[in-house]
């Protein structure tokens, strides 16, 4: 049984190693790798089999409370981030590796944070061994033991659900050491990787319905907490913004072009859906042990899940990834593109005849049911 | 020649000179209500619709127009307190506004909102007020008309076309406010009309059309769509008429306009009568 008095020496015992290099500590004889995160849709450079064993790949999260703005029409919102993006990065790594975290609360923050890592055993997900106040660091290690797309989200006691619909959720990667495979065993490989999170928002509005600004995040607290007990969201998007992935932004690929999409929604079901095209491959629960699903139209992915979905563009031009509940897509903002270069195929696609007037006598699925009687 | 008189003016003196049962009201209007008369000249107009030529899509094409005869047109676009009027009246739908917005114009309307506003307006004044068709928009607007090329949909390879329209749509300058701004915020073009192509764009009562072009270069019209209308502003749109937020998403792709508001042509056929009438009300029997 743990005394006070021991917790307190070590403390102090903790505070001695921080005063030599921390790395002394380890108690891994393992290669270390530093991985420098990168803001989604993308991703750090990584490979997608690997012939290494497995590492110590180290990386490093600080949170940032911050103003952000929502949707074109300038909604402000008082967002808690990993990284300062929403979601927070996506981190890869391979089955067996170690994911150690040093996840940074700087003193210009006003809440205390912590981090639970679905893919971790143990410790609420990291959750207890996690928490940080505004001025402090910690850092976490855990084995990858399981390969999969799988979220991590901030988990304050209390205020769970409040960080992660401003925010704070991200997802992490883990893939086999040998590669991503079909029901078969063959290999499937991606050209690129998008990463699309997507975030309930649940905006106050004041009397006159304008949607309400707060100064502080703390501020926003009740508010906010009144409007998510209702259950009806103001706002769904991906990548903490309406059209954060169009336009200008819209993710990009070319025909021939193999492109994995990794889907998360840390507090809601959604269901992509790539409008003119398919999931060549798709792990709609995001577990890489289970062979991915075949040719699917529209994938589900759980509240609290991250999925992965493989697919070869055939053909070029503007797609719309969307969650395919097309009221959160068209309404409320969870809406993508992708601009895909290449040469058309008249084969898959062709108008055989453009919009016209409708010619009498000519034929046509309605005259030829009327022929058969 | 520049013609403005204050609709305002002429109402009152109707109402305080005519025994006749015009039902005008006093309106007190907040803000300038200036119609503007711009004489008839040769301008260019590229035809709005979609068109095409031996069964291909073609351009639509630029043609040197002149309207019958000189339009009256608002010189600023309805506010949204003009609107509340006609909706305490029960004749126009309520729309919400922030009341703070009274004296900017109205936004959020539809084709069929603006056009009950036209309506009740001609009730009232017993002029005949109502949108302008596409042409007389753009021969109003002068030189704030931007004649935007897009590229064509060529039927073997769709997709080229679809992404050049799709990148210069993303390329579009965004009005840095989406609020509606006070009358005039973005400024006056050389017909004298006000916030012509700025963060609001204005229903016309033209309906969408789809043409072919014949070898001779006429246009004949293979349907008419007035289900739809065409939509001006900083670009020139077609919109179905209930549609009062111009939003996008999921399957179509692209940037829409960022607010719907309008305004108004008065008639000139029946303005010469109602002049008549006062001035005959003036003269001793």
């Amino acid at each position: 049984m743990i005394t006070r008095r021991i917790a307190l020496l070590g403390v102090a015992v903790a505070a001695l190693v921080v005063a030599v290099p921390a790395l002394a500590a380890d108690d891994l004889n393992l290669p270390r790798q530093a991985v420098a995160l990168v803001a989604p849709p993308f991703v750090h450079p990584h490979e997608q089999a690997t012939k290494e064993g497995p590492k110590i790949i180290e990386f490093k999260l600080v949170i940032t409370e911050k103003e952000v703005v929502i949707d074109e029409a300038g909604t402000k919102f008082q967002a808690m981030t990993f990284n300062g993006s929403m979601p927070g990065p996506l981190m890869v790594v391979h089955e067996g590796d170690y994911v150690e975290v040093t996840l940074v609360n700087p003193e210009t923050n006003a809440m205390p944070h912590n981090i639970d890592f679905h893919a971790a055993t143990g410790a609420l997900g990291g959750g207890a061994l996690t928490h940080v106040n505004p001025g402090e660091q910690v850092v976490l290690r855990w084995k990858a033991t399981r390969t999969g797309t799988f979220i991590y989200h901030c988990a304050p006691e209390g205020m769970i659900p409040w960080h992660v619909v401003s925010g704070m959720h991200g997802t992490v990667m883990v893939l086999p050491r040998d590669g991503l495979k079909n029901r078969e065993g063959k290999a499937l490989r991606y050209d690129r990787l998008y990463y699309v999170g997507e975030n309930d928002l649940y905006v106050p509005k004041d009397e006159k319905g304008k949607y309400k600004s707060y100064e502080t995040v703390g501020e926003s607290f009740a508010d906010t907490t009144e409007v998510m007990r209702k259950l009806i969201p103001t706002h769904v998007v991906f990548n903490g913004k309406v059209g954060a992935l169009t336009g200008k932004n819209a993710m990009t690929s070319k025909v021939g072009e193999t492109v994995m999409i990794v889907h998360s929604q840390a507090n809601r079901d959604s269901r992509p859906h790539l409008i003119g095209g398919h999931g060549d491959y798709v792990w709609e629960t995001g577990k890489f042990v289970n062979p991915p699903e075949k040719d699917l139209e529209t994938w589900f992915i759980r509240g609290g899940s991250a999925g992965a979905a493989l697919y070869t563009f055939r053909q070029p031009g503007i797609y719309a990834y969307v969650n395919h509940n097309l009221i959160e897509a068209v309404e409320l903002g969870a809406t993508a593109h992708f601009k895909v270069e290449g040469k058309w195929n008249n084969d898959l696609m062709k108008q055989v005849q453009p919009p016209g007037p409708i010619l009498p006598g000519k034929s046509s699925a309605a005259d030829a049911v009327v022929k058969t009687r | 020649m520049l013609l403005a008189m204050k609709i305002k003016a002429a109402i009152t003196a109707a109402v305080l000179a005519s025994p006749i049962a015009l039902t005008v009201a006093p309106v007190a209007h907040p803000v300038d209500s200036a119609i503007t008369e711009i004489a008839a000249k040769p301008f260019q107009y590229r035809l709005a619709g979609d068109f095409s030529r031996d069964g291909k899509p073609a351009p639509a094409p630029l043609r040197e127009a002149l309207l019958a005869a000189s339009i009256k047109i608002m010189n600023r676009q309805v506010t949204a307190g003009e609107y509340a009027r006609c909706a305490d009246d029960g004749r126009c739908p309520k729309i919400p506004q922030a009341s703070a917005m009274a004296e900017r114009p109205m936004v959020g309307v539809s084709w069929r909102d603006a056009t009950a506003y036209a309506e009740w307006m001609t009730n009232k004044t017993g002029v005949l007020h109502r949108l302008p068709t596409d042409e007389e928009w753009v021969f109003a607007a002068g030189q704030k008309v931007r004649d935007e090329a897009l590229p064509l949909v060529d039927p073997v390879d769709p997709a080229q076309a679809w992404i050049a329209r799709y990148e210069a749509e993303a390329n579009r300058a965004r009005p840095g406010a989406l609020d509606p701004q006070p009358v005039g915020a973005f400024g006056r073009n050389e017909n004298g009309l006000l916030d012509v192509g700025g963060n609001i764009w204005e229903w016309t009562n033209s309906c969408f059309l789809r043409m072919t072009l014949e070898p001779t270069g006429a246009a004949r019209v293979t349907n008419t769509n007035c289900g739809v209308r065409v939509v001006q502003g900083a670009h020139r749109t077609y919109m179905t008429d209930f549609i009062r937020d111009p939003r996008t998403g999921g399957c179509a792709a692209g940037a829409p306009p960022a607010n719907l508001g309008f305004r108004l042509v008065v008639e000139d056929k029946n303005w010469p009568a109602l002049q008549r009438m006062i001035v005959a009300t003036f003269t001793p029997g």
